[in-house]
C-alpha cells in the first residue's frame, strides 16, 4: 500500500511523479498542460467573478460525496449564484503524511469528474505534505474564476423589494446532518445523504427564466437562517418565512432533535435560495421543479418592508420567531 | 374645616384649613381609617399660608411632570357592588360592568396619568345623570369612581359567532351559559384580556380545547361559583381561604379532593388552580347551575393573551365556537395572577392582575431600567427612589411577546416620564435582551442570573448585609461560561462569590436536553458509571437512543456543562418514569414532587468535595442509590421523596459549612425550583432549626419573573453614575 510521504511535497522527483501520474492525468487540459509557473488565460469577454474556499471536512468520504467533490461543487456553486458562468478552477492540497495514495487518487478523480461535468478547467494546482498530526488527512483549497456574460446582470441585496418571494430549491440540513451522522466516533447508524451537488445548470435555467432575480445564495455553513440574515442585513427590509412550507426530511429532523440543532442553521451543499420578484416567482418555481436538483423547490417566504433587517419565522402554531445570526456556539437560554 | 383634595401625579394632595386640633384629629383619622383601597405609603405634612377657603371640595386633577404615583391594580368586585347586581330593584341589576371606588378596573384601562376618566378607556362613555350624581356625591361610594357606569350609559356585551355575526338573543349572558352547557368553547372578554371558557365537568370539550390550543398537559385554571364549591373539590386551609377570597382574586393552587372533576383538567397533577369570580360578568356566568368553568387565558401556546376585539376573531376563530365581547377597551392587557400557600403564607408565582404593578420605595436607588429574564419576563424601573415592577409579560420566544414587552415598557416609561440612564440585563451572551440593550445609548450593566435571583429575595425581605443565597433553578448563564442553577452564593447587592454548587454534568444537545429529561438522566448515569453505563440503565430508559447521547457527551458536541438543580430534578424524574418531552416549564419536576410519598424519611448518600476553594456536591452516590432502589423495586413514591430529602440534607449541610467559615447565619432561598413545596418547606424548617435566619419570597416570585427587581438593585450598586 503506497502512502504519501514528506518527499511527495518536497518538489523533487517524487513530487513530479505524483503530479504527472495523478494530477495531470486526471485534470488534463490545454491550459494546465502549459506546465508553466503560472497558467496564462485568454482575455475574457465580460465581468470576471472570483471566489476561493478551503475544505477541511471530516470524514473525507461521506454518503453522497467526498472532500474532492465538495471542493469543486462548493466553489462552482459560489460562482453560479453570483450569476457567473464557471470557467476555471485552481486546486491546492495540504496533505498529512501517511495518507494512502489510493485515497488521494479517489479524491482527485472525484474532483476531475465534477469539473468535467461543470465544464470547468482545472488550470493550476499545488501540493504540500505536512508532518503527521499537522492536518487531519487532507485539506483542499479551490479558487474559481467565472464569467458574467450578461452585462445588465447585477445580483445584489439592494435590489430586494417588498413583496419579493423567497424560494428554496429543496430540503434543508441534509449535508450538515449527513456529516454529523457519519462521524465515526458518534457511532450513529443514520442513513442521511449529503445534498452535495453542482448547481450551475439549475442556476443558469433560473437566470434564463426571469430577469427579476434579485439575489441568489447557496446556504452552506450557518444554513438558511444565517444566509438570509447576511442578505437582509444590507437591504433595510425583513424576510418572513413560513415554517409549514419549509421541507426538512424526517431523518434530518430527528437527528437535529437528538443533537439539539436547528435545521435552519445546518449546512447545505446543493441548495440555492432565490429571491425573485413576486410576479416572476411562479415561473421560476416551475423552472426549478423541472430540474432534478430543484424538484422539491418551494416558495418559503417573502420580503416585508419593516426596516428592521430581521428574518422572521411564522411557526406552525401561529407565533413569530426571530431567526438571529448566531455568533459562536449555541448556548441554552436562561431558565 | 375647609380646603380641597385632588389627585396629582405625585399622589393625593389635601389642602385643609381649620382649628389645629381638628386638623390633627383629621390626620389621625386618615392614618387609622384610610379608605378601603388606600395604601398610605408616606404622608408629608407641611404648614401653608391661610387662604381662607369657604368650602371643602374635590378638585380636578391637573397634570404635573416628574411625579410618580401609584396606579392601583385591577380589583375584584366588592360586596356592595355584588349586592347591587343581585338586587332586582337596583338599577344595576345584572349589569356586568358595575364597579365603585372600592373595586373594578384600574391599571388595565389607564392610558395616561393622572387617573381620571378622560385618560382611561372609559372616556368614550358619557355618564348619564344618575351616574354623574353618584360620581360627584361625597357620600356615595362611587364618588370619583372613574370607570363608573350603568346599563344606560356604560359598556355593553355582544355575542358573536366565528364569522363575526351577532347572535340575536334576549340575554347574551344566558345564551353564553347555554352554549357552554351544550359543550361549546367560548372566548370571553374579561378584565385584563380574553379567556377561553368551557364547562369544567365536560371531559370531551376539555380535550377539544387542549387540542385546539396546542396544550397537551399543562393544567387549566378553573373558576368556581363560590367558596363552598371550592371546598367541595379542594382542600382549603384557613390562609388559603383568605387568599382565594381576597379582592386580588388570584388563581390559587390547591390540593384537589379525590376524582370529582375530569382528570384532563390537570393531568397527572394533584393540584387544581382555582379562582373565584372577580367581575360582575363572571358572577353572572354562574347563575344557571354551572358551578365550575375552565377559564384559561386566550392564546395559543406561548403567545401573548388576546385582548382586543379586532384581534379576537382572527386569532381565536380556530379555538372558540363563540365569542362574548364588550366595548370597554382594555388598554394594558393583564394575565390572571397565580399564587399558592406554603408555610402558611401566600407565595406569588405569577404577579399580574390584582398584584401588579408592584411599587416599592427604595432609599438611594438610582434611576435604572432592568430588562428582566428571557422566560417569565417582567421588567423593573426606578425613578426618584421609587421602584416599579411590571406585570408578568411571558416568555420572550416570539416577536408577539417581545412586542408586548416593548408596549409595556413604552407605556410605563411614558406615563411616569421615566428615562433611565442605566440599563441592567442578563449577562447571557445570546440573550434576547442583548439586541435590545445594544440599541440603547446608556450605561449598560450585565447582571448574573442567580445573583439577581438572590438579591430579589434580599430586597423583598429588606436584607442588605452579606447573606448565603441558595439559587436553585433551571438554567442561567454563569460567569465561567457554563450553565448554572444549583448555586450557593455569598452575596450582597453589589458582589457575589460562588462558594458551592452541585457538580457539573453535560447537557447533551443543549436546550434539547431541557425538553427531553431522559437525556439528562443518561448524562447523570454516564457521569456516575462512565463506560459501565449500559449495565446500569433502568428498564424505563432502555428504549431510548442512549448510544447517541453518550456519543455526543463523549465528543462534546453541543453539550454545555451544567450544574442546574432543575435539570437534576428532570433527570431523576425521568429515571422513575417521566416519559417523552416536557410540554410546559417544570413539568418533569412537578411530577417528581407530586409522586413523593410524604411518609418516607430516608436519604441517599452523597459527597461534598472541596475543589478550587469551592464546595461541590458530588451526585454519583445519589444516582447509584436511586438505581439500586429501582432495581430492588422500591416504589417511585419512596424514591421521589428520598431524593427530595437528600437535596434538603445537602443544602442544609453546605449552609452549615459555609455559614461557619464566613460567619454568616442568614440564608435567602430563590430560583424557580423553590416553587417545590417539599423542598422549600424542608430546607426552610431544617435551616431554622439549626439557628439560621431564613428569607423566602412572598410577593416577588422566586422564579424568573422576580429577576428584574434583582437586576435593578444589583445594577444600582454597581453603577458609576
Ligand atoms: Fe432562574
Ligand atoms: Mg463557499
Ligand atoms: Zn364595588
Ligand atoms: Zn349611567
Amino acid at each position: 500500500m503506497e502512502i504519501i510521504t514528506l518527499s511527495h511535497g518536497s518538489g523533487g522527483k517524487t513530487t513530479h511523479k505524483l503530479i504527472e501520474n495523478l494530477f495531470y492525468k486526471n485534470f488534463k487540459n490545454d491550459i494546465l498542460l502549459q506546465k508553466n509557473d503560472s497558467s496564462i488565460l485568454q482575455k475574457m469577454n465580460g465581468k470576471v467573478a472570483v471566489t476561493t474556499d478551503s475544505f477541511v471536512i471530516k470524514p473525507i468520504f461521506f454518503l453522497g460525496g467526498d472532500i474532492g467533490k465538495l471542493s469543486i461543487c462548493g466553489t462552482i456553486n459560489d460562482l453560479a449564484v453570483s450569476g457567473a458562468k464557471p470557467m476555471y478552477i485552481t486546486v491546492g492540497f495540504i496533505i498529512e503524511e501517511g495518507l494512502e495514495i489510493g485515497i488521494l487518487e479517489k479524491i482527485v478523480m472525484s474532483m476531475a469528474k465534477m469539473a468535467k461535468q461543470a465544464n470547468v478547467k482545472v488550470i493550476a494546482g499545488d501540493t504540500k505534505v505536512v508532518e503527521k498530526g499537522s492536518v487531519d488527512k487532507i485539506f483542499i483549497n479551490t479558487t474559481g474564476i467565472g464569467l458574467i456574460e450578461d452585462r445588465q446582470l447585477y445580483l445584489c441585496a439592494n435590489n430586494i423589494q417588498e413583496g419579493d418571494k423567497v424560494i428554496i430549491s429543496g430540503s434543508l440540513g441534509d449535508h450538515g446532518m449527513c456529516i454529523m451522522s457519519q462521524r465515526e466516533e458518534l457511532g450513529l447508524d443514520a442513513n442521511i445523504k449529503s445534498d452535495c451537488n453542482l448547481l450551475n445548470t439549475l442556476i443558469k435555467d433560473i437566470l434564463n427564466t426571469s430577469k427579476n432575480i434579485r439575489i441568489m445564495r447557496d446556504p452552506t455553513r450557518g444554513g438558511l437562517a444565517t444566509t438570509l440574515n447576511e442578505i437582509i442585513a444590507h437591504s433595510n427590509r425583513s424576510i418572513v418565512l413560513n415554517e409549514k412550507d419549509i421541507f426538512i426530511k424526517e431523518e434530518v429532523m430527528s437527528m437535529c432533535q437528538m443533537l439539539g440543532f436547528d435545521p435552519l442553521y445546518v449546512a447545505n451543499e446543493g441548495k440555492v435560495v432565490v429571491i425573485v420578484s413576486k410576479d416572476d416567482a411562479n415561473k421560476v418555481l416551475d423552472t426549478m421543479r423541472g430540474d432534478p436538483l430543484g424538484k422539491n423547490a418551494t416558495i418559503i417566504g417573502e420580503i416585508i418592508d419593516d426596516n428592521k433587517n430581521r428574518v422572521y419565522l411564522k411557526t406552525d402554531i401561529g407565533g413569530t420567531r426571530i431567526l438571529n445570526m448566531h455568533d459562536g456556539e449555541l448556548l441554552p437560554r436562561i431558565c | 374645616m375647609n380646603g380641597y383634595v385632588k389627585n396629582t401625579s405625585k399622589g393625593v394632595c389635601i389642602d385643609i384649613e381649620g382649628k389645629i386640633r381638628d386638623i390633627y384629629h383629621f390626620i389621625d383619622h386618615l392614618k387609622q381609617n384610610p379608605p378601603k383601597l388606600a395604601n398610605i405609603d408616606k404622608m408629608n405634612i407641611e404648614d401653608k399660608k391661610i387662604l381662607n377657603y369657604k368650602s371643602f371640595e374635590i378638585k380636578h386633577s391637573d397634570e404635573e411632570a416628574n411625579g410618580f404615583t401609584f396606579i392601583s391594580p385591577d380589583i375584584g368586585t366588592c360586596e356592595d357592588c355584588l349586592r347591587d347586581i343581585k338586587n332586582n330593584k337596583d338599577r344595576r341589576y345584572r349589569y356586568p360592568f358595575t364597579n365603585c371606588t372600592n373595586c373594578g378596573p384600574r391599571f388595565s384601562i389607564v392610558k395616561k396619568l393622572p387617573y381620571d376618566r378622560i385618560l382611561t378607556t372609559m372616556e368614550r362613555f358619557e355618564m348619564c345623570d344618575l351616574c354623574k350624581d353618584e360620581y360627584k356625591n361625597p357620600l356615595d361610594r362611587r364618588l370619583h369612581a372613574q370607570p363608573n357606569a350603568c346599563p344606560n350609559c356604560g359598556p355593553k356585551i355582544v355575542l358573536i359567532d366565528t364569522f363575526g355575526n351577532k347572535i340575536i338573543c334576549n340575554d347574551p349572558i344566558k345564551q353564553t351559559i347555554q352554549f357552554m352547557k351544550q359543550g361549546m368553547i367560548l372566548g370571553i372578554k374579561g378584565l385584563g384580556g380574553f379567556h377561553l371558557a368551557c364547562d369544567a365537568k365536560n371531559k370531551e370539550v376539555i380535550q377539544i380545547l387542549r387540542n385546539r390550543k396546542h396544550r397537551p398537559n399543562k393544567p387549566f385554571a378553573l373558576m368556581m361559583k363560590d367558596i363552598n364549591t371550592v371546598k367541595k373539590y379542594c382542600y382549603l386551609s384557613e390562609e388559603e381561604e383568605k387568599v382565594i377570597l381576597s379582592n386580588k382574586r388570584p388563581i390559587l393552587l390547591l390540593n384537589k379532593r379525590k376524582e370529582k372533576l375530569p382528570d384532563n383538567i390537570a393531568p397527572s397533577g394533584n393540584k387544581l388552580g382555582v379562582m373565584l369570580p372577580y367581575t360582575p360578568l363572571h358572577y353572572l356566568l354562574f347563575e344557571e347551575k354551572i358551578e365550575v368553568l375552565v377559564m384559561t387565558s386566550a392564546n395559543v401556546s406561548k403567545l401573548p393573551m388576546v385582548y382586543k376585539n379586532e384581534e379576537a376573531l382572527e386569532k381565536l376563530k380556530g379555538i372558540v365556537d363563540y365569542l362574548m365581547l364588550h366595548d370597554r377597551e382594555i388598554y394594558m392587557p393583564m394575565d390572571d395572577s397565580v399564587s399558592r400557600v406554603i408555610l402558611s403564607e401566600q407565595r406569588v408565582i405569577r404577579s399580574a392582575r390584582g398584584y401588579s404593578p408592584i411599587f416599592m420605595r427604595f432609599k438611594n436607588i438610582k434611576d435604572i431600567f432592568a430588562c428582566g429574564s428571557h422566560f417569565n419576563n417582567t421588567f423593573a424601573l426606578s425613578k426618584n427612589e421609587n421602584v416599579f415592577i411590571s406585570p408578568y409579560i411571558g416568555d420572550i420566544e416570539n416577536v408577539e411577546t417581545y412586542n408586548h414587552f416593548e408596549k409595556n415598557v413604552y407605556h410605563i416609561k411614558n406615563i411616569y416620564s421615566i428615562n433611565p440612564k442605566i440599563i441592567a440585563y442578563d449577562m447571557h451572551p445570546n440573550d434576547w435582551s442583548s439586541s435590545y440593550v445594544n440599541k440603547q445609548n446608556i450605561e449598560k450593566i450585565p447582571v448574573q442570573h442567580h445573583h439577581a435571583h438572590i438579591v430579589s429575595c434580599m430586597v423583598e425581605n429588606k436584607i442588605e448585609d452579606k447573606i448565603i443565597g441558595i439559587a436553585y433553578d433551571g438554567t442561567g448563564y454563569g460567569t465561567d461560561g457554563n450553565v448554572w442553577g444549583g448555586e450557593f452564593l455569598i452575596c450582597d447587592y453589589k458582589e457575589f462569590e460562588r462558594v458551592a454548587h452541585i457538580n457539573e454534568v453535560d447537557m447533551p444537545g443543549g436546550d434539547a436536553a431541557t425538553k427531553e429529561p431522559w437525556k439528562m438522566a443518561i448524562s447523570y448515569i454516564y457521569k456516575t458509571y462512565k463506560n459501565n453505563i449500559y449495565e446500569n440503565i433502568p428498564l424505563g430508559l432502555k428504549d431510548k437512543n442512549i448510544k447517541v447521547i453518550v456519543a455526543i457527551i463523549k465528543n462534546n458536541i453541543n453539550s454545555p456543562k451544567c450544574s442546574s438543580m432543575g435539570r437534576f430534578f428532570d433527570a431523576v424524574s425521568a429515571l422513575i418514569g417521566f416519559k417523552g418531552k416536557v410540554t410546559f416549564e417544570g413539568e418533569a419536576a412537578i411530577l417528581l414532587e407530586n409522586k413523593a410519598d410524604q411518609n418516607e424519611a430516608g436519604t441517599y448518600d452523597y459527597d461534598i468535595e472541596y475543589i478550587n476553594r469551592t464546595h461541590r456536591v458530588n451526585t454519583d452516590k445519589i444516582i447509584k442509590g436511586i438505581i439500586e432502589d429501582i432495581n430492588q423495586h422500591i416504589s417511585d413514591a419512596r424514591i421521589a421523596k428520598k431524593f427530595h430529602n437528600t437535596v434538603i440534607d445537602f443544602s442544609v449541610k453546605i449552609c452549615g459549612i459555609i455559614g461557619q467559615k464566613h460567619h454568616i447565619n442568614k440564608v435567602a432561598l430563590s430560583g424557580g425550583v423553590f416553587q417545590n413545596e417539599i423542598l422549600l418547606k424542608g430546607i426552610y424548617e431544617k435551616l431554622v432549626s439549626k439557628g439560621f435566619e431564613v428569607y423566602i419570597h412572598k410577593y416577588i416570585p422566586c422564579n424568573d419573573s422576580g429577576i428584574s427587581l434583582g437586576q435593578l438593585v444589583v445594577a444600582s450598586s454597581k453603577a458609576k453614575g
